[in-house]
């Protein structure tokens, strides 16, 4: 599903931040991406959702070539995944419904469609009956909730997440962990980046290890 | 790598398999009638989100529309002035009318036989003869200076014969020749052809023209730019909404209608508001002009925008509030990285 090809990234100011990267991520599998703050953990989910590019080896998403992808390409390559982000990235002005709704808006789906499924993955996240609030009207925990909403509101293969238990306490954390486990057990690949260490070792899934850009174990 | 000890999930068992498609493309979502609908509100949507924009910040929006307005107006106000001036030109144009101002010591009786075997020949179409008495009567109407004349003791002016030459007589040449034989009959002080004047006049207008071409041109770049900065505004303070559109696979189409749709109301809005100023400033001028007009022989009316005028006007400032807004956006979107 996910495979990393001797990936490196190097940042002009910062020199390498990853270094010969290399994992496979099979379809289904659920990982945890652990390491110190700096070791490279958003750089590497930057790099499976296009917003940054690898400088050398190869990104394969289901087959297909990310790091050599077409920048107009890069849409429908996001529209594959569902990315979710420590700072949730919600849009203040508008409401929990049309955060949710956003990503099938931009692919086009009718508007029977998008109620259908946005009523789904809100129903999913327990956020039902909250569709007409807006986001600074809920709390750290709702909005992560929301983000996630917005990530599999598309039925993506693959789910990747930026530290979302970040700023939530441990009995919202494993309830958002167990959310990630729901989507795994319906066939989506998982890649979480935390350095909760306490919940991966709990978790006991997977876990790939980075250490100053490099993979120290997978 | 471990694997397992999924327990808890199995637990809690009960989630629908979803039916996730891995080769989700451009054309997920719906079947062709849903999306083409799909795609029909997303265009509403952007139409009327982006108009409900502007009058969300009423005083911004006015202030830019009114500088378009303005600017639109001088530019469509300048052309109308040359359209109105070629008109005026263009009813002169067929008079290519000679006058004939005669010696002082000719008498009116004299005159009459010389406009009569003028009006013999055949190159001639009609002939007028404006005796002195007609001459200052005309001069005390109209002129202003009735008062000022009467106190004079005789008559300055002098008899003047008007000639209209037959239309066939078009070619400069037989004009000139015409005028040469007329000048030299010995009653003859002076002999104009008044068509020269108007030449004059149709150079002074064609430069006037080629003028209000590159004034609309100007104009026209203004209003690009105007326009192009207020969306470029618009885009900073929704550049959280972009970059979050961009993270979830919008493309650079999808960010780009509603800015195309605000470009077009602000220039809409403004080629309405200077059509309007425009007729406004007509109005205003229309009761001098035609009491202007009535002073002379009360041909010239004054021309407002024409039906195609004005379908023009509101027609390329519409465009043009598109084609800046497109260039703009394009340009930063290409600057704007997502994150
Ligand atoms: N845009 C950038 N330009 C230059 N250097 C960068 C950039 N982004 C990240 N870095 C560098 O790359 C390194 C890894 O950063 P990254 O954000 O991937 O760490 P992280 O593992 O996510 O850390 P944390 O747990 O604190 O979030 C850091 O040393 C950082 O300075
Ligand atoms: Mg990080």
């Amino acid at each position: 599903m996910l495979k990393f090809d001797n990936v490196t990234k190097r940042y002009p100011e910062t020199g390498d931040v990853l270094r010969n990267i290399s994992f496979h991520l099979r379809h289904a599998e659920m990982a945890f991406l652990a390491g110190h703050s700096g070791a490279g953990k958003s750089t590497l989910l930057k790099l499976i959702a296009t917003m940054e590019r690898c400088s050398r080896g190869q990104i394969l998403l289901d087959g297909q070539d990310l790091s050599h992808a077409k920048e107009k390409q890069l849409p429908f390559i996001r529209r594959k995944m569902g990315i979710i982000y420590q700072d949730y990235k919600l849009l203040q002005d508008r409401t929990v419904f049309d955060n949710v709704a956003l990503p099938l808006v931009i692919a086009g789906y009718g508007h029977h469609e998008i109620t259908r499924r946005v009523r789904a993955a809100l129903d999913k996240v327990s956020l039902s009956g909250k569709e007409k609030k807006y986001p600074f009207a809920l709390s750290g925990g709702e909005q992560q909730r929301v983000g996630i909403a917005r990530a599999v509101v598309n039925k993506p293969p693959i789910i990747i997440a930026d530290e979302p238990t970040g700023n939530l306490d441990p009995e919202l954390s494993a309830e958002i962990m167990f959310l990630f486990g729901q989507f795994q057990q319906v066939g989506v690949t998982v890649l979480i980046a935390s350095h909760d260490i306490s919940l991966i070792t709990q978790l006991n899934h997977r876990v790939l290890k980075l250490d100053h850009g490099q993979l120290i174990s997978s | 790598m471990k694997q397992g000890n999924k327990n808890y999930i199995r637990k809690n068992a009960p989630v629908k398999p979803v039916r996730h498609d891995v080769r989700q493309t451009k054309t997920a979502g719906g079947n062709f009638i849903d999306k083409l609908h799909a795609y029909r509100d997303l265009h509403a949507h952007a139409l009327f989100s982006s108009l409900g924009r502007l009058v969300a910040s009423p005083f911004t929006s006015i202030m830019t529309i009114a500088v378009l307005a303005i600017a639109i107006s001088l530019a469509s106000g300048f052309y109308i002035l040359v359209v109105n001036l070629q008109q005026l030109t263009g009813s002169l144009e067929t008079s290519n009318q000679i006058s004939l101002f005669l010696r002082d010591d000719v008498s009116d009786s004299h005159a009459n036989k010389l406009a009569d075997s003028i009006r013999q020949n055949p190159d001639v179409q009609s002939v007028k003869l404006i005796t002195r008495e007609q001459g200052l009567a005309e001069f005390q109407t109209y002129s202003g200076f009735g008062a000022a004349i009467n106190a004079l003791e005789n008559n300055p002016l002098p008899i003047v014969i008007q000639v209209l030459p037959k239309n066939s007589l078009e070619d400069k040449q037989g004009l000139e020749s015409l005028l040469k034989n007329f000048q030299q009959s010995p009653e003859v002080d002076l002999a104009q052809v008044d068509l020269q004047w108007i030449e004059r006049l149709q150079s002074i207008l064609e430069v006037a023209r080629l003028f209000a071409i590159l004034l609309n041109l100007m104009l026209g770049l203004a209003v690009l730019f105007v326009i192009g900065n207020t969306v470029r505004l618009e885009l900073h303070t929704r550049r959280d909404e972009v970059a979050i559109a961009k993270l979830v696979g919008a493309t650079n189409s999808f960010i780009l209608r509603p800015f195309l749709y605000s470009g077009f109301w602000i220039g809409f809005i403004s080629g309405v508001s200077a059509w309007f100023i425009v007729n406004v400033l007509m109005l205003i001028l229309r009761q001098p002009v035609e009491k202007l007009s009535g002073l002379y022989d009360g041909s010239f009316h004054l021309l407002f925008l024409s039906f195609t005028d004005t379908l023009a006007l509101i027609f390329v400032s519409s465009v043009l509030g598109v084609i800046s807004s497109w260039f703009v956006v394009i340009y930063q979107l290409r600057q704007l990285k997502p994150e």
